[in-house]
């Protein structure tokens, strides 16, 4: 019984992290983009940050999409 | 508090919840056909219980966390879970991987308890708490990200449990799987408001202040929609090979 305890809490550890990473390059992409926002943001103040990071999420997506299709 | 602030969080809330509960009441029902609903809803109530001691201890802890960087701290994560969602609704919708199909998933789910006749009793148990803990711990985060950052957790909450009371009652009526329930343009339609909220609030946790302030999250949702249709129609079209 403490075998199957032991492995359903693992089992949960790993469904709690699939549930933000299950594409590893698509979470890679995504933190990289959000990386290169904050280092705009930090160096000019306003929307710009805001631009990088909404067309930066647009193109990981779209990228990660089509490389299934190759 | 407004409608316009409030109503996307309670959507957002209402329909990402319903997904999650859809999922977990489908292993609920293959537990409670295997071997009865008195250990399904024990595992349930189990799930549900504990769900609740973790919203109970760790709720508070979020009111000492600065707006900034709570903001900051939910949005890398919805981004991360709301195109996570939308990258899967996409695929599907494209045919590239196969739809999620609830009556599927029910028959898998009593195949495999019905492997373990044993051990049915407890294991029959923890498969039922195990999809209310988790489906639960998705509901619960899917509240805080699109209700946290503006004070609006008690609207998105009502969401949320408004989905999850639909589902329990629709599963204890038709005692069937909701295989009717059209999954991926759920999902599709959650994936695009999650990655919006997503771009929003880690905007604002960088200081982004955006044009219209709370109204840019319509605008992001909607290129994200764009962008989504768009890449699925492409994946669609079979690829020409050269002669």
């Amino acid at each position: 019984m403490l075998a199957g305890i032991s492995q359903m809490l693992a089992g949960i550890a790993r469904e709690l992290i699939g549930l933000f990473v299950d594409d590893g390059m698509l979470a890679v992409a995504i933190i990289a983009v959000i990386v290169i926002a904050a280092i705009v943001a930090s160096l000019t103040p306003g929307i710009a940050a805001g631009v990088v990071l909404l067309a930066g999420s647009l193109c990981v997506l779209s990228a990660n999409v089509m490389a299934v299709r190759r | 508090m407004t409608w316009t602030s409030a109503a996307p969080a309670i959507s957002a809330a209402f329909l990402g919840s319903l997904v999650e509960a859809i999922e977990a009441l489908t292993i609920v029902l293959a537990v409670a056909t295997v071997r009865g609903w008195r250990t399904a809803g024990l595992g349930a109530t189990a799930g549900l219980a504990s769900l609740a001691l973790i919203v109970v201890v760790l709720g508070p802890l979020l009111d000492r966390v600065p707006l900034h960087l709570l903001q900051l701290v939910i949005g890398v994560l919805l981004l991360l879970f709301g195109m996570r969602w939308l990258r899967k609704a996409i695929l599907r919708a494209a045919g590239v991987i196969p739809l999620h199909d609830e009556a599927a998933a029910f028959a898998a789910g009593t195949a495999e308890l019905r492997q373990h006749q044993s051990r049915l009793d407890w294991l029959a148990g923890l498969a039922s708490f195990k999809a209310v803990l988790l489906e639960g711990l998705e509901v619960v985060f899917i509240v805080i990200a699109v209700g946290a950052g503006r004070g609006l957790l008690l609207p998105a909450s009502a969401g949320a449990l408004g989905a999850c009371a639909l589902v329990a009652i629709a599963g204890f009526v038709l005692q069937r799987p909701l295989a009717q329930v059209p999954e991926n343009t759920l999902k599709f339609g959650v994936g695009v408001m999650l990655s919006a909220f997503g771009v929003f609030w880690t905007g604002e946790g960088l200081g982004v202040a955006w044009p219209g302030a709370d109204l840019a999250i319509v605008g992001i949702a909607a290129l994200f929609l764009l962008v989504a249709a768009l890449a699925a129609v492409t994946l669609k079209r079979p690829i020409e090979v050269s002669p």
